[in-house]
């Protein structure tokens, strides 16, 4: 018995326990999701993005907040309202050997915006750009209208090498011939077991401290999260946030924790006359949509308890939102707070608009693709029950409900009156929320793509156009801010709800910059 | 095979004072393993609890007015902020555990009894027709059926699902789709011996209707077969329940069976959280096991060929 | 014999045939795969153009027939995920799956076959109650709940095995396999003891009530009576005889591993055909749904066939032959 019970120690602690000398080399990381592709233009989302990273390099780089940094290009400026000249760095390789010049960033912009088969394509950042080349190391980019967003969309393209130019997809996709100029050299991939780089040494930034990355993807959160507790793998993303409390306890074990550029926030149907899914309080047809009236969306939002939310449901990981990015992000309101809890304001509210008694909703949300979505949908169903409005919560796997939750113009609004939805805004400043969550829905345009409520006002969307061809950043933020004190403060176009706050965990001895655009990235976890 | 024996056996007992009917007979045998009894007992409790949920459970677990997110995963014995004491805890949502299980065990049982009677009404409609008429019709019949059995029912279940969508009304036709064929073999290898005996023969020679001579001669001698398989179909299909619904494909959140319960719960365990998913899982087995034992007890029973 | 085998490929030809209408008709109805893979910033015309890409513009019945056109050259079309070919990817994912059903089945036999027989031959022992208390519980218990427990107890508490994954793997004959390597080993237990827990119980009935029956049989008698060795008559005379229906059953059960493995797969996130079919239904990568039921349909189609020749093989009684139409 005494014999067995040792054993069972010795062999727990020997997986539990690391090796140092390894360990200095090699990191294992327990990734939430997998990449479809190592193509760098394949599909513009985070879990693409956060690997292509490591094997290749942008013009400009993105650090852990979401600043600007130079990458490929040394500096850039705008030398006029419409000209943009970046100067590139000399010396840099990529993998295969050959040189990186000019000629590579007008291919890499060319097939970013133009790949066939792009799931979501980085024609988004490109569009609208003439790219030319001054000489080997000088590219001047030209827009029809004064663009500020310049560096920042640049910052989302991946550069390629030319010598790569009929390879759109096969050898490209699963990384065979896919050489960048970044920090780690692809090994090798297979799909949904493991994907392995090495470290490149020719890399022209800091040198990264692992030699060898190894990265699993576990999608299942209490499986990642077994792995880092029986020492298979080093480090985790995602964490849940249920397992943090206990996480902070454990000695073996160390947290990385940051606010990400993502909002949880609800959509207001403010379009319908006759929404579909909600009713008088006693169950009878509605006459018109109470969510038009701006002091029933005012009453939604003191009737919900952010800090219940975060605490509650979020256990603590989360940061109640007022506005559409949290503090520290460029073009922020300094006016707009986070709306208390008031849920005697919030009925006297309602009673004003006409709807003592309340009226009946569905809430509908997704279960599967924010931090405890389903369960922020019920909890809002519970408060907003509380003051009058008898909520229902219906969730659904993210593949179901975007495409009923989608809007597609007021010839075709979104199926759901009341939605729950988060938004992320890669550019790290308001204007893409503002654009694509409030701006009055243009396709022409390309405004309103996901303002699901057909929320519209002229002014702020007068004052958006304004602040998009304002190339003074001190003039661009404050408008932006004037924006959003108009769309989100006065309009309350959709009711914020919190920041997600992302977890990373790793071994003791391991520390990571925790990103706001929530990517995972290997050479930002460091031994200390 | 003893089902002449079964037919004269009630006309012989008739006349005597101690009535011994098949039935009895069934009874007595049935009773003879204590195991099978207890288990027939437990499974008696759950069907009463499941049938009773409304008024045996402490609490509604869907009731929002009622349920507060305050009261999220608190551990077993704690109590509310209204003074309700939790025996097994509460889940993630604030839902009382006990109240979740036994609305959850109706959510099981229902899907998993419902999907039973009408693949058996079908299966064995279906199956009795391809016995009684064969030729032709049999043969269209059985390929289907083959082939139908040829592949794993989680597998036709999981593709039907994604086609379908959540729900249990959903769940409960997948369920149906991949069980009936069981029926129909089943019913149309015992009405196959059954047809060619003299009473069927002497029916058909009287010129009495096929749907009476199928449905009030033919289907009664089918019916212990039927049974058997129908009690292990029954656990199967609720487990089977549980599984897809643990897979994403089956029951929304709003409508928790013990298997999407368990599924819930498994987020929770490794932070020690294990109450919200170790108890609604014990349930399951001992739902399981129970339909299962009874089973087992009722194929020894009404099986002639293992008669010890 | 022959007549037997091109009827059955006919007939699998036509149910490959109806099933692809039936799921090709099915996944367009749910979901918008184009929500599912465009970043939230694409704007509409960014929207349009993925759905064109993916051919998604034209009507369902035109998308059909392209479909049909390229699979009958092989092409069953490209996963909207991953971008390559919906074949090639399962086929890529193919040997982690076969690999984790025979090692399952290997158990089932080595593990379910002895205690079935000596369940058997000693029905009234304590130990053979023990047994089949034991299979009674293997068929009940739901795999995947299973499953956690296992991860909970010799992962997480006891730090035994590892929770997750699939090992290191070297190559044999082509294939990455993992059961040649001591870490790939380790990762292969507990899902390949949690994928087997439902067999061996099944293996276990058989060959309990196989030999039951066998026992009483005369030429048993007539072998014992002849002075062999008990060992022998097990061994020899009983062993023969028990294995078909066990052949039968298990060959047919293996296709029922390859289904179940998706919920095993999920559980230990094992990089499997299963696990890619669940993640494609949630991605709604309708290409890899089909795909994978067209191989999977066929995958049955050979392992009926083969069963029913082998079966024709062990038991010469049974002539192969199909109703005739």
């Amino acid at each position: 018995m005494q014999i067995r019970k040792t054993l069972v120690l010795a062999a727990a602690a020997a997986a539990v326990s690391f090796a140092p000398q390894a360990y200095a080399q090699t990191l294992t990381i327990g990734l939430g999701t997998e990449p479809t592709s190592i193509d760098p233009h394949y599909h513009n989302l985070g879990p693409n993005n956060q690997i292509a990273q490591h094997f290749f390099s942008r013009l400009i780089e993105q650090d852990h907040k979401q600043n600007l940094s130079p990458g490929l290009a040394t500096s850039w400026k705008a030398t006029d309202d419409t000209t943009w000249e970046f100067k590139l760095r000399k010396g840099v390789k990529f993998h295969d050997g050959s040189d990186f010049n000019a000629d590579d960033v007008l291919f890499s912009m060319h097939r970013g915006g133009n790949h066939p088969n792009a799931k979501s394509s980085f024609g988004l950042y490109t569009k609208g750009k003439t790219f030319t080349k001054v000489d080997d190391y000088t590219v001047r980019v030209t827009t029809a209208k004064p663009y500020p967003l310049m560096p920042v969309d640049l910052s989302s393209v991946h550069i390629v090498s030319d010598q790569e130019k009929d390879k759109w997809e096969g050898e490209y996709n699963n990384g065979k011939s896919a050489h960048g100029t970044g920090p780690y050299k692809l090994v090798k991939w297979v799909k949904g077991e493991v994907l392995e780089m090495v470290r490149y040494d020719g890399y022209h930034g800091a040198k990264p401290h692992w030699k060898r990355v190894v990265i699993k993807p576990i999608n299942s959160a209490p499986s990642r999260l077994a792995a880092l507790l029986s020492g298979d793998v080093d480090f985790i993303d995602q964490v849940p946030t249920v397992d943090i409390a206990r996480l902070k306890k454990n000695a073996k074990v160390e947290l990385s924790q940051g606010v990400s550029n993502r909002i949880i926030y609800l959509h207001m149907d403010q379009y319908r006359d006759n929404p579909q899914y909600m009713k008088s309080h006693d169950g009878k047809p509605l006459t018109k949509n109470p969510m038009k009236d701006v002091r029933v969306r005012k009453a939604i939002s003191m009737a919900i308890s952010r800090d219940l939310i975060v605490d509650r449901v979020m256990e603590g990981v989360a940061i109640p939102a007022g506005q559409l990015l949290p503090e520290g992000f460029f073009g922020r309101s300094s006016k707009l707070m986070v709306q208390k809890y008031d849920p005697e304001g919030a009925k006297k509210l309602l009673a004003e608009a006409g709807y003592p008694n309340g009226f009946q909703a569905t809430l509908h949300g997704p279960n599967n693709r924010y931090i405890n979505d389903a369960k922020i949908v019920e909890a809002i169903a519970q408060m907003l029950t509380r003051i009058g409005i008898k909520t229902t919560p219906d969730t659904m796997p993210k593949s179901v409900f975007f495409k009923r939750g989608k809007n597609k113009g007021p010839a075709k609004p979104a199926e759901w009156n009341f939605q729950l939805v988060g938004w992320g805004s890669s550019t790290g400043e308001p204007s893409s929320p503002l654009r694509s969550l409030l701006g009055t829905y243009d396709k022409t345009k390309g405004w309103g793509s996901s303002n699901r409520g057909l929320h519209s006002n002229p002014v702020m969307d007068k004052i958006l156009d304004e602040a998009l061809a304002t190339v003074d950043d001190t003039k661009r933020a404050a408008l932006l801010a004037k924006a959003t004190e108009i769309g989100v403060g006065e309009d309350q176009g959709i009711v914020p709800l919190h920041y997600q706050v992302n977890t990373w965990a790793g071994k003791k001895g391991l520390t990571f910059k925790a990103r706001t655009d929530e990517r995972t990235v290997a050479y930002d976890v460091v031994p200390n | 095979m003893n089902t002449i024996a079964e037919q004269v056996a009630p006309i012989a007992a008739a006349s005597e004072v101690k009535v011994e009917t098949p039935f009895r007979r069934f009874c007595t045998a049935f009773l003879d393993s204590k195991v099978a009894t207890t288990a027939l007992i437990v499974l008696g409790i759950l069907i009463f609890m499941a049938l009773f949920a409304p008024l045996i459970s402490p609490t509604n677990p869907y009731d929002l007015a009622v349920v507060s997110i305050l009261d999220s995963k608190m551990p077993p014995g704690t109590k509310s902020l209204d003074g309700v004491t939790f025996l097994l805890g509460t889940d993630g949502a604030g839902r009382d555990l006990v109240s979740a299980m036994i609305y959850g065990l109706r959510i099981s049982l229902g899907v998993g009894v419902m999907s039973g009677i009408f693949a058996m009404a079908i299966g064995a409609t279906v199956g009795l027709i391809a016995a009684y008429f064969g030729g032709r019709t049999e043969n269209i019949i059985m390929r289907i059926v083959d082939i139908q059995l040829s592949f794993p029912a989680i597998l036709v279940a999981l593709i039907l699902l994604a086609i379908l969508g959540k729900g249990v009304d959903k769940i409960t036709i997948a369920l149906i789709i991949v069980q009936w064929a069981y029926y129909a073999r089943t019913v149309r290898g015992s009405a196959l011996v059954e047809r060619n005996k003299e009473y069927i023969e002497a029916a058909t020679c009287l010129a009495i209707g096929h749907r009476r001579i199928l449905f009030r001669h033919l289907l009664p001698n089918c019916l212990p077969p039927l049974i058997v398989v129908g009690t292990i179909q029954t656990a199967h299909a609720i487990s089977l329940e549980a599984t897809l619904s643990f897979l994403g494909v089956g029951l929304p959140v709003s409508e928790p069976s013990l298997g999407l319960l368990i599924s819930n719960g498994f987020d929770y365990m490794l932070s020690g959280k294990y109450w919200i998913s170790f108890f609604p899982g014990i349930a399951l087995l001992i739902t399981i096991v129970s339909i299962n034992l009874v089973g087992d007890q009722l194929r020894d029973v009404l099986n002639p060929r293992l008669d010890r | 014999m022959t007549v037997f085998i091109i009827r059955r490929l006919m007939q699998s030809v036509l149910v490959v045939f109806v099933m692809s209408f039936l799921v090709f008709g099915g996944v367009n109805l749910v979901g918008d795969p184009v929500e599912m893979m465009v970043s939230d910033e694409a704007d509409q015309e960014e929207r349009e153009r993925v759905i064109r890409s993916m051919g998604l513009d034209k009507p369902w019945y035109v998308q059909y027939g392209l479909f049909v056109a390229n699979a009958a050259q092989g092409d069953l079309g490209k996963s909207f995920v991953y971008g390559e070919q919906a074949l090639g990817i399962i086929v890529q994912r193919m040997p982690a799956t076969f690999e984790l059903a025979l090692a399952a089945l290997l158990m089932a036999i080595v593990i379910g076959i002895p205690l079935g027989v000596y369940s058997g031959l000693n029905s009234e022992s304590r130990f053979s109650k023990v047994i089949m208390a034991g299979s009674i519980l293997g068929f009940s218990l739901p795999t995947f709940w299973v499953g956690l427990m296992f991860i909970m107890v010799f992962a997480v508490m006891l730090g035994w095995l590892p929770s997750t994954g699939r090992g290191e793997t070297v190559e044999l004959l082509g294939i990455n396999v993992s059961f040649l390597t001591t870490n790939g080993l380790s990762h292969l237990i507990l899902p390949a003891v949690n994928l087997a827990l439902f067999k061996i119980s099944l293996v276990i009935r058989l060959a309990r009530a196989g030999t039951r029956e066998i026992v009483h049989m005369d030429f048993i008698k007539f072998a014992r009576a002849k002075g062999l060795s008990t060992q022998r008559v097990i061994m020899v005379h009983l062993m023969k005889n028990i294995m078909i229906p066990v052949v039968t059953v298990l060959g047919l059960e293996f296709g029922g591993l390859i289904a179940f493995s998706v919920v095993t797969e999920t559980v230990f996130a094992w990089p499997g055909m299963g696990k890619l079919i669940i993640d494609s239904i949630q991605g709604l990568d309708r290409p890899v749904i089909v795909a994978y039921l067209m191989i999977i349909v066929l995958v049955f189609v050979v392992i009926n066939l083969v069963v029913d020749v082998l079966y024709s093989i062990l038991d010469p009684r049974v002539r192969i032959q199909d109703v005739k139409g």
